[in-house]
């Protein structure tokens, strides 16, 4: 009913490859750009933007980054964490070592360091799959988490073993440190989430999102019509490092500003992230908007009605969230595997033909 | 060594049958003590439709995931255009123009039937991955110029009302041809087929044999085929292979492997006494 494709004609092959193929989709796109640009960074407060839409934000950039992996490419890990670490303390050390680079160039070359671990930490996947590889990038995640830890200089020999971000300025404003503004940090998180999901688009409608998928879907017929298995996935281990790395980066540099890599880069986040594409909808890019969206919406949600309606204690919300994660993870993976984004889809299908029934 | 030569010929319905693509010269498989193929030699004209028969167990599966790259024979060589074929990966064989289907259909389930097609092209397709992150330009004129061939195959095969269904949800029927569709678009040289019609009702058996008689006769594609059902093998293919046990036991043109006594007596049984 509300999603109306008839009269929208296409009359080329480029028109029909457009992300948002159908009218009312693209301009709702644009409308939320729109939004997003040019009115949030007014009305935001410090409350909403760091309980809320900076991490929402980051931690999609690191959804998206782990749905080209293990969504897109079907080789499953459990070292984002690990990963994110890296782009973490790549950003640190460039940061500290290159104080007149600005935090774009820093970031994004988190970004490629981290894609050069991920491949290092992605050649197992040549030789194993499925359950075994998981167990070898968590090896990845603890041997990463290890290594920052004991090795003084990547933490630059500091006495308490954190690393600190310095202030960092773009056009005259901070953007890290204490004094950085939220609406700074909020625009500047946003440029990453929408340049990196254009790239992941375009990446995942073209050659190399087919021959990922391939991979995922069938690996002996994909090399049989000429997929190369080892390039198809040390690409896909490196362009999710990279959104991992620069998720990790932002993570560290522009919301929390002081880390502590055991406990903000443990297994916890791997596995955060895994649960976001998981709930969200595993290949679909939507989806790690979906996924990440609501596991930061639940904790809000549930402060709000459990503390502030309820009045229950803290801690007994704070433990019935696991429950209802735990509960829709199993929920998911049993009912519906392809997440939200599938029943957004459906949803979609049935609203076509509403009111009627077919 | 060279490949055998042939003399070109005319068909009687005027297709043309040229010299030697591929020959496989005594190829000996072994797994462990079992040895699937024993010392065959075989070989494939341009522009042919040639079939491998026998009965299960024979070796012809194994035979042309030898062309295809997946097993690599302990002995014997293969020529294809030529040159001998050194050792390779599959998707390395099929960068030289080799495409096939499989006997269980081996779709990509979670993607459209025109991603799955539109998969088929990746060898005509150059584009870096950094020109496709990009997107304008290259990666963009690549893909159009692309599904205009995938479209045409598309339409040949007569699969337009569902190109963009997921595959998951074809019947087995469509999923075999849109296997085809996969393997023709590649634009190959030498097509195989591994039982095309396994499980297929006459009507749908009807419809294949004639896409593949199309296929040969359009795009002039060498096609070699394992099939079961006797009746199609002998009115489709110039000329057919017999396999038992690993070994080759007749060789010729249907009417000449019909009246061969090996192969007789390999389907019908010999009387012990």
């Amino acid at each position: 009913m509300f999603y109306r494709e008839a009269g929208d004609f296409k009359t080329s092959y480029a028109e029909d490859n457009q992300t948002f193929p159908i009218k009312f989709d693209r301009y709702r796109y644009y409308v939320v750009l729109a939004v997003a640009v040019l009115i949030v960074p007014f009305v935001i407060n410090d409350y909403w933007a760091n309980s809320l839409l900076i991490p929402f934000l980051i931690y999609a950039i690191a959804a998206i980054g782990l749905n080209i992996l293990v969504g897109y490419c079907g080789q499953v890990s459990l070292g984002t964490g690990g990963f994110m670490a890296v782009g973490a303390y790549s950003t640190y050390k460039l940061m500290t070592a290159f104080p007149w680079m600005d935090m774009v160039s820093v970031t994004l070359l988190s970004g490629l360091i981290t894609a050069l671990v991920g491949v290092l930490f992605g050649l197992p996947s040549l030789r194993i799959k499925g359950f075994y590889l998981a167990v070898a990038t968590l090896a990845a995640q603890f041997f990463l988490v290890w290594l920052f830890n004991r090795v003084p200089w990547f933490y630059n020999y500091s006495a308490s073993g954190q690393i600190n971000a310095p202030e960092r300025t773009m056009f005259g404003m901070a953007v890290t440190g204490p004094n950085a503004e939220v609406w700074v940090k909020y625009l500047f998180c946003l440029f990453f989430v929408v340049l990196l999901a254009w790239l992941a688009r375009n990446l995942t409608r073209g050659s190399i999102g087919r021959q990922w998928m391939a991979i995922r879907d069938m690996d002996i017929a994909a090399e049989i019509i000429g997929v190369n298995p080892l390039r198809a996935k040390l690409t896909a281990f490196a362009i999710s490092s990279f959104f991992v790395g620069v998720a990790g980066a932002l993570l560290f540099s522009v919301y929390l500003g002081a880390v502590e890599v055991g406990e903000a880069y443990g297994i916890n986040k791997s596995f955060l992230v895994l649960f976001m594409i998981i709930i969200g909808g595993l290949g679909s890019i939507f989806g790690a908007f979906a996924g990440a969206a609501f596991m930061m919406l639940l904790p809000v949600f549930l402060k709000i009605v459990g503390v502030d309606m309820m009045g229950w204690p803290a801690d007994i919300v704070a433990h019935f969230q696991l429950v209802i994660v735990g509960a829709l993870i199993i929920f998911f993976l049993v009912v519906e595997p392809h997440g939200l984004a599938q029943l957004w889809r459906l949803a979609k299908e049935k609203l076509r033909l509403w009111p009627f029934p077919y | 060594m060279s490949m055998i030569q042939y003399q070109p010929y005319q068909t009687e319905d005027g297709r043309t049958i040229g010299n030697t693509l591929m020959e496989m010269k005594n190829i000996t498989l072994r797994f462990g003590g079992v040895v699937a193929i024993k010392d065959i030699s075989l070989d494939i004209r341009e522009g042919e439709i040639r079939a491998i028969i026998g009965p299960n167990g024979a070796g012809k599966s194994s035979m042309l995931n030898v062309i295809s790259g997946f097993y690599h024979p302990q002995d014997g060589e293969v020529w294809y255009k030529g040159e001998p074929r050194p050792q390779m990966r599959p998707y390395q064989v099929a960068r030289l123009g080799i495409a096939r289907t499989f006997q269980n259909i081996a779709l990509f389930e979670g993607m459209s039937v025109l991603d799955n097609i539109m998969t088929g092209r990746l060898n005509h397709m150059s584009a870096s991955i950094l020109d496709q992150m990009i997107w304008w330009g290259k990666a963009e004129r690549e893909e159009v110029a692309n599904r205009e061939r995938a479209e045409e195959i598309i339409d040949f095969l007569e699969i337009q009302a569902i190109r963009k269904t997921p595959v998951g949800r074809l019947p087995y029927g469509l999923k075999k041809r849109v296997e085809l569709a996969r393997a023709l678009v590649a634009e190959p040289s030498l097509l195989l087929l591994d039982e095309p019609m396994a499980g297929m009702n006459v009507e749908e058996k009807e419809d294949m044999s004639r896409f593949i008689l199309d296929v040969n006769d359009e795009f002039g594609t060498t096609i070699a085929l394992i099939e079961h059902d006797m009746g199609v093998v002998m009115d489709l293919s110039d000329r057919v292979v017999v396999m038992d046990y690993g070994k080759k036991i007749g060789d010729g043109t249907p009417d000449e492997v019909r009246n061969n006594q090996e192969v007789i007596d390999a389907y019908l049984g010999v009387a012990h006494d």
